[in-house]
């Protein structure tokens, strides 16, 4: 059904800022009445005829061993459909929350009642969660290989200054507003239907196929809304194939399981933890020279992988080592902008140390340094002023300590951040109807980014239609794949596919009507719902009756990404400000200000855009101030499976956030470049480097909670001591 | 059902299993009425374990469900009449996902039983079109990009209108006040706060 001849070959670019309506400009996302009057169905809001509830038993021991099964007692209550057990006699558990029976019921607390009923004994194993002393862990750490640029030895000689600091990031978790779970539903013959909570609409059937052992072909996944993600939901999840599993057991009855909140913290999500010792060597002008750094954390039992280190800068003298820390404390996932944060404090808050023992001011201790960002050094330059003069640096900096009386105490901090986003491997069917109504098909999802308003931006914009007149259709995989949406590569692959297949669509339709308006089609264009003859407005033709020349024939057009043309790529640079207060008799941290300037290439929707950036500093404010996922070494256990112990930043704690977004031909001429994760990289080392500044001395690690920031006090160094 | 002995040896008693240990269970059939106990001399109206009818007035329409006192609102809204505007995400009391106003108050849902919410107003999300129309809160929302995933925003969106209505000229800490209580994984709290200021113009006519 798909066309592919192409009548004429356009050039596969983005339209020059004069042929843009909607392109960059502050459009409302086409989804919003639907969200905000609460229409908008997620995969929890799926309520189908017949629907049993689903819950899982866990197993509450970080380590242990099933010595004993018995789930007689729950298959014989009333109202419970079928009950799976996940694990069997004799089988060994890694971690605390594991799941071990799942059970399907006519209601929620019928299914709990028979969770209950479930008997499991466990021969309890040693356990180990802890990752912050690889020396404690034994067999435990996991050392990779040392990796050397240049010569460290040498450069750490020559050098006129050295510091060495200790930083690092507990682990965390997602907790994603809407839990992770699906409603699935085995129809008739190994026909399968699946609502899920996914970041990948379009990958799920494939993962599904194998464990269920039905065709993939035979497996329809559809999602219309999802409650957050943030890298935690490519998979269908254990639960999502036991889902499938009591389905089939039940007679075909679908089967809703979501996660409660408490499993949804302990076995969902985690951003692996990163510790780093790290020393710099530098001259007395501020050149850095030298870095050596040895990291460790965890990531739970899959070893974790070392950091890209040093961040954004290359210094030319390196020195690197990572212990890798297994521990019993669940899997960790990719986590938005996976590595990026850790690695972002442990080299920015050296730096920031290092400008500290030299006396210099840290923003000018960057721009010196800015050089070895390579390629971009002139964007985070121009990033650095604009920000300055948005934070009013010059102005409010002062050396580290604030001198002021008083207990509340003032700071600035700095960082700067990368991330690659280009866009990912994505095709969609575009349509034309008769009518004139245009329709795009993709097996995507849209995860709050606003993916549905950017792609029918690129749409209406390149048919020169207006923004209704695009109906977008995502969230079903028998729609044309797309990527997951991972490692902000979204954007990027969406928009190209849709530009590509718009630009294919109008040079068929400028064939149709080329005759009727006496003109070549390469002399036509698509402009405020007309296509007219370039130059002479005049012989033009309006949309609809354009499009009634397709003979009452629908006319769809694939469009695919990568393809002709670089209409993205990828390197997104950013800077992040921190204005703090600290008061030093509570501990207590408050953002006053935090400013972020960033670069995306070509921006579809500026309003959205600059969302992202607010919703990632507000996010890295969050995991600066408050998160942490606690596991008690006695148990194993997660202590704060909740949202009253593990807090997220609320109104209250975000203070005034200032974005500006970088535009113009340069930042246009690169394409479109994804912006999900750069914001979220530097607020943890640029609220650290903050209250350093305001206090006087390093808080090492996050959260700079106020046990922590008293700690650093009453120790006075903190971890940052002259070498 | 009712019958049943508890299952003590599986660990911590669910409500249910407190209710059949107090043993007023025996006599009750599946679905009844209250059943009148006299405790400490006072007269107590019991009800369940078993299903109950219960009636609602949700959005200004009746509703009736049978079931059982355990049920919290939320999950009445959500799973028997399909109003799934307000989200389950803590399921207590710390989110505010599931806030709705009962007779004009913010509530978190989830931890109101459904059977103490008859006989009172209930004001859901879906409640709050005007003839068809946006509320101006929602309205505002739009505009201010006061919504990424979503998830939080009919929770925020009630929330908002509750103060709205009891502050009409909010200032900072008003909305610290009413609006500290919701939580956004997504952090759309810039756009809250200016959705909320200009929502509140448009209230004032402005
Ligand atoms: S779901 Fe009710 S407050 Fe969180
Ligand atoms: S918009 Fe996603 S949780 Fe608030």
């Amino acid at each position: 059904m798909a066309e592919r001849n192409r009548v004429e070959v356009a050039e596969y670019k983005w339209p020059e800022p004069e042929r843009r309506r909607l392109i960059g400009t502050r459009v409302s996302r086409v989804d919003g009445p639907e969200k905000v009057t609460g229409r908008a169905k997620y995969t929890y809001d799926v309520n189908r005829p017949g629907m049993l509830a689903g819950k899982i038993l866990r197993c509450p021991h970080a380590h242990a061993r099933i010595v004993r099964l018995d789930t007689s007692a729950a298959e014989k209550m009333p109202g419970v459909r079928a009950v799976l057990p996940l694990k069997k006699v004799g089988d060994e558990i890694l971690w605390a929350g594991d799941e071990v029976v799942a059970v399907a019921a006519v209601d929620e607390p019928t299914a709990e009642d028979a969770i209950r009923a479930i008997v499991v004994e466990y021969e309890k194993l040693p356990h180990y969660v802890l990752d912050t002393d690889p020396k404690a862990a034994g067999e435990r750490a996991r050392p990779t290989a040392e990796q050397i640029e240049g010569d460290p030895d040498a450069a750490f000689r020559e050098a006129e200054v050295v510091v060495e600091g200790v930083y690092g990031m507990p682990l965390i978790t997602h907790c994603c507003l809407e839990a992770h779970g699906s409603v699935v539903e085995w129809e008739g013959e190994n026909q399968v239907l699946v609502h899920i909570s996914t970041q990948a609409v379009s990958g799920i059937a494939g993962q599904m196929a194998g464990p269920l052992g039905v065709p993939a072909s035979n497996i329809r996944v559809k999602q219309d809304h999802i409650g957050g993600g943030f890298g935690s939901k490519f998979s269908p999840d254990s639960w999502g194939i036991a889902a499938a599993r009591l389905s089939k057991m039940a007679g075909g009855r679908p089967v809703k399981i979501m996660l409660e909140r408490d499993a949804e913290l302990m076995v969902a999500g985690a951003r692996p933890s990163y510790y780093g010792r790290v020393r710099v060597g530098a001259k007395r002008d501020g050149t850095v020279i030298a870095w050596e750094s040895e990291t460790w954390g965890t990531g739970g039992i899959p070893p974790t992988s070392a950091l890209p280190l040093p961040y954004v800068l290359r210094i030319p003298n390196q020195r690197k080592r990572h212990i890798a820390i297994v521990t019993n404390s669940g899997p960790a996932r990719a986590w938005r902008a996976p590595l990026h944060p850790q690695a972002c404090l442990l080299t920015m808050a050296a730096l920031d140390d290092l400008a500290a023992e030299l006396r210099m001011d840290p923003l000018d201790l960057l721009l010196k340094n800015i050089g070895l960002a390579g390629e971009r050094a002139d964007v985070y330059r121009e990033e650095l002023q604009i920000a300055a003069e948005l934070m009013e640096w010059k102005k409010k900096w002062h050396p580290r300590g604030d001198p002021s009386p008083g207990p509340i105490k003032r700071g600035l901090g700095v960082s700067i951040h990368t991330w690659p986003g280009r866009g990912h491997a994505c095709r969609c069917d575009l349509t034309i109807y008769p009518d004139g109504s245009v329709e795009v098909k993709l097996g995507s999802q849209d995860l709050g980014t606003g993916t549905r308003t950017a792609i029918a931006i690129v749409v209406a914009d390149t048919l020169g239609l207006p923004l209704d007149a695009v109906r977008v259709r995502i969230g079903d995989n028998q729609y044309p794949p797309a990527g997951g949406s991972g490692g902000s590569t979204t954007i990027g692959g969406v928009s190209s596919a849709a530009r590509r297949a718009a630009l294919d669509a109008l040079d068929q339709m400028f064939a149709r009507v080329a005759p009727l308006l006496n003109a070549a089609p390469e002399q036509l264009e698509a402009w405020e719902g007309r296509i007219r003859v370039k130059g002479d407005p005049s012989r033009s033709i309006a949309w609809e009756q354009a499009c009634a020349r397709l003979n009452g024939m629908p006319l769809t057009v694939r469009g695919e990404n990568p393809g002709p043309g670089e209409l993205t790529t990828a390197g997104a640079a950013g800077v992040q400000m921190a204005d703090v207060s600290v008061d030093i008799e509570t501990g207590i941290v408050r953002i006053n200000k935090m400013v972020a300037v960033q670069d995306c290439g070509l921006i579809i929707n500026m309003k959205t855009a600059e969302s992202q950036c607010y919703g990632g500093m507000i996010m890295g404010i969050s995991y600066a101030l408050f998160e942490e996922k606690i596991l008690d070494p006695v148990t194993g256990r997660m202590l704060n499976p909740n949202m009253e112990f593990y807090k997220l930043a609320g109104l209250a704690d975000v203070g005034e956030l200032v974005v500006h977004m970088m535009t113009g031909e340069k930042y246009d001429r690169r394409g479109v470049i994804g912006l999900g994760e750069p914001p979220v990289i530097s607020p943890g080392a640029a609220i650290s480097n903050a209250v350093a500044n305001a206090i006087g001395v390093r808080v090492p690690f996050l959260p700079l909670t106020p046990d922590r920031v008293l700690d650093a006090l009453a120790k006075k160094g903190g971890s940052h001591a002259r070498v | 059902m009712g019958k049943e002995v508890p299952d003590v040896k599986t660990g911590s008693l669910s409500r249910r299993d407190f209710l059949k240990v107090s043993g007023i269970t025996l006599t009750v059939p599946l679905i009844a009425g209250p059943r009148v106990l006299r405790v400490a001399g006072a007269e107590v109206k019991v009800f369940g374990p078993g299903k109950v009818p219960m009636t609602f007035t949700i959005n200004g329409k009746t509703y009736r469900a049978e079931l059982e006192p355990r049920v919290t609102l939320l999950d009445a809204l959500r799973n028997e009449f399909d109003l799934t505007g307000a989200k389950r995400v803590c399921d207590r009391g710390t989110c505010g996902a599931c806030t709705v106003l009962l007779d004009g108050k913010p509530v978190y849902a989830c931890s109101v039983l459904a059977i103490e919410a008859q006989g009172k107003a209930i004001t859901t999300v879906e409640g709050l079109l005007q003839e068809g129309r946006l509320h101006p809160i929602q309205q505002a929302f739009i505009e201010n990009d006061a919504l990424q995933c979503g998830f939080c925003t009919p929770g925020f969106v009630v929330a908002c209108k509750a103060l709205l209505d009891r502050t009409p000229n909010p200032t900072p800490e008003d909305l610290v006040r009413g609006l500290g209580g919701n939580l956004c994984r997504c952090g759309t709290y810039v756009g809250i706060r200016a959705a909320i200021a200009q929502a509140a113009r448009m209230q004032r006519g402005g």
